[in-house]
């Protein structure tokens, strides 16, 4: 762990209302460091995703607290927290501009501060280019690039990314995670990346958490050990293999009961 | 782009083509003048009595009553239909009236709006508004219900409160759809104005349809009727024209 406390879950349980009652996740017990990236990975269903939600305060735990820079959360997104869905959500609407600078929209910021923000997420996403054009003139993996701009001028203390390069082919994603690293150093923000790629979360994080099938709780906590100026060209270092066997070993079994087949 | 430009000019072609089967048909007796009278002479007629001003009123009269029509419709279908959308019981409860209101002519209201409205303006408007909404309303829901579930989400992390969400998110997400309701919508509120007018009315282009069909008069009927049609063609192609720039911009790639 990175710094002082900035996420922490304590005995977090979310269970959905049925009939029959769906117990989702938990109890799960979390701290997560101010500037760590820390990433989570787990079988399908497991309920990483509800995690999230339930740290950005889209979503309620049914008991527990989940608390952001020492303040509970209570059911709405808190200042300082960018999320980056798993799904394409940028606005087809709106241009590549307008949508990094939807966020801004409400602000109080002066006009110039607001385009130079605006302006800087553009560059920093290598989206210069593309500034005028629409969504649906973007590839898909430019498109979550947009996304990532569009928390990026929010200036985020605490990122949420949930599976941003699920729909993404391997190169294009080793190298979003570059991008995702840079971004991370840029703002010292505090990660918390949700994804099913073991090689993802190996290379990027400070510490991955793993997992159990549903109701997701976790059963490993690996740390890195990584530098903090590191890039995807940590796939070729041998510590890289150990990690991701790590992961898989954990996740091995859990994975096999998510598919309803013993170890 | 060659392919569009193709289609646009066999479209018109067939249309030429069939003015020019039906112009020859009348003028060599294949079709009795006295039932329809030569595309050409539908078009100099029309010409005519917009050149002396005679239909002057009653453009003003039946357009400023589909305006208003279209208007009501838009608003109150839009405001209804999000508000069906946000309740699951209403929602319940609507749905097959809804989709059971088309076979409803509302033409056969026109009698008791008349006996509550008076003989005005106001019952061709509110036969206008019943006949217009329903396809609103069904867009609407249609709309709202494709919104990505992504977006609300979006929202409520940017902290939109329920306008700022309804505004800036849902009705641009929902436009493509909205826009079937606004061409619908037109359609039903001309139709349902003229067809007032047809009825009962004492004014507006409808009544002068309707007139000159009494009086015999094929040049001034037909005149008439061509004007309504070109209006209504072009009122709708420029809204199939606003549409496709919009589809156009969300879809190029």
């Amino acid at each position: 762990m990175t710094g002082h406390s900035h996420v922490e879950l304590n005995e977090v349980v979310r269970s959905y209302d049925g009939p029959p009652v769906v117990h989702a996740l938990g109890p799960i017990d979390l701290v997560i460091g101010r500037g760590e990236f820390f990433s989570v990975v787990g079988p399908s269903g497991c309920g990483k995703s509800t995690l999230l939600e339930l740290v950005s305060g889209l979503a309620r735990p049914s008991s527990g607290s989940v608390r952001f820079e020492g303040k509970q959360l209570q059911a709405e997104v808190p200042d300082g927290v960018g999320v980056v869905f798993q799904e394409d959500s940028s606005m087809p609407w709106l241009s590549v501009r307008q949508n990094v600078g939807f966020g801004l929209r409400t602000s109080a910021l002066p006009q110039k501060e607001i385009a130079e923000r605006v302006d800087h997420a553009i560059s920093f996403m290598g989206l210069a280019e593309f500034a005028d054009h629409y969504p649906a003139q973007l590839s898909g993996g430019m498109r979550q690039r947009v996304c990532i701009a569009r928390t990026l001028v929010l200036r985020p203390r605490l990122i949420l990314l949930d599976e941003p390069f699920g729909a993404l082919d391997q190169q294009t994603r080793l190298l979003m995670g570059d991008e995702l690293l840079r971004l991370w150093r840029e703002t010292n923000a505090t990660v918390l990346l949700i994804t099913h790629a073991l090689d993802e979360a190996a290379m990027l994080s400070d510490r991955v958490g793993v997992m159990s099938a549903r109701p997701g709780r976790f059963i490993d906590m690996v740390e890195t050990g990584w530098p903090h100026d590191r890039d995807s060209r940590v796939v070729t270092d041998a510590q890289f293999g150990r990690l991701t066997a790590r992961l898989w070993s954990s996740l091995r079994e859990e994975s096999l009961k998510t598919m309803g087949r013993a170890a | 782009m060659k392919r569009r430009r193709a289609v646009v000019l066999v479209r018109a072609a067939v249309l030429a083509g069939s003015i020019l089967v039906l112009e020859a048909c009348c003028r060599t007796g294949i079709i009795d003048p006295l039932t329809v009278i030569p595309p050409s002479a539908m078009f100099a007629s029309m010409i005519d009595r917009i050149g002396s001003g005679e239909l002057n009123e009653s453009v003003f009269s039946t357009f400023s009553t589909i305006l208003l029509a279209f208007t009501l419709a838009i608003g109150c279908g839009t405001l209804a239909g999000a508000m069906i959308h946000r309740s699951t019981r209403l929602r319940d409860v609507v749905d097959p009236l809804l989709a059971s209101y088309y076979s409803v002519p509302t033409f056969i209201f026109y009698p008791l709006l008349v006996a509550l409205l008076g003989l005005g303006k106001a019952p061709l408007v509110v036969l206008g508004v019943l006949s217009a909404t329903p396809a609103v309303v069904i867009s609407t829901l249609s709309g709202f219900d494709g919104v990505a579930p992504v977006l609300l989400k979006l929202a409520r992390v940017h902290h939109l409160g329920p306008a700022r969400t309804l505004w800036w998110i849902v009705l641009p997400a929902a436009l493509p759809r909205l826009f079937t309701g606004l061409k619908l919508a037109l359609s039903y509120a001309l139709i349902g104005v003229i067809a007032g007018e047809f009825i009962l009315s004492g004014t507006g282009l409808g009544y002068d349809i309707s007139f000159a069909y009494q009086s015999f008069d094929n040049r001034a009927m037909y005149g008439t009727m061509l004007f309504v049609l070109l209006v209504a063609v072009i009122a709708n192609g420029f809204l199939y024209s606003w549409e496709g720039r919009l589809a156009r911009r969300r879809s190029r790639g």
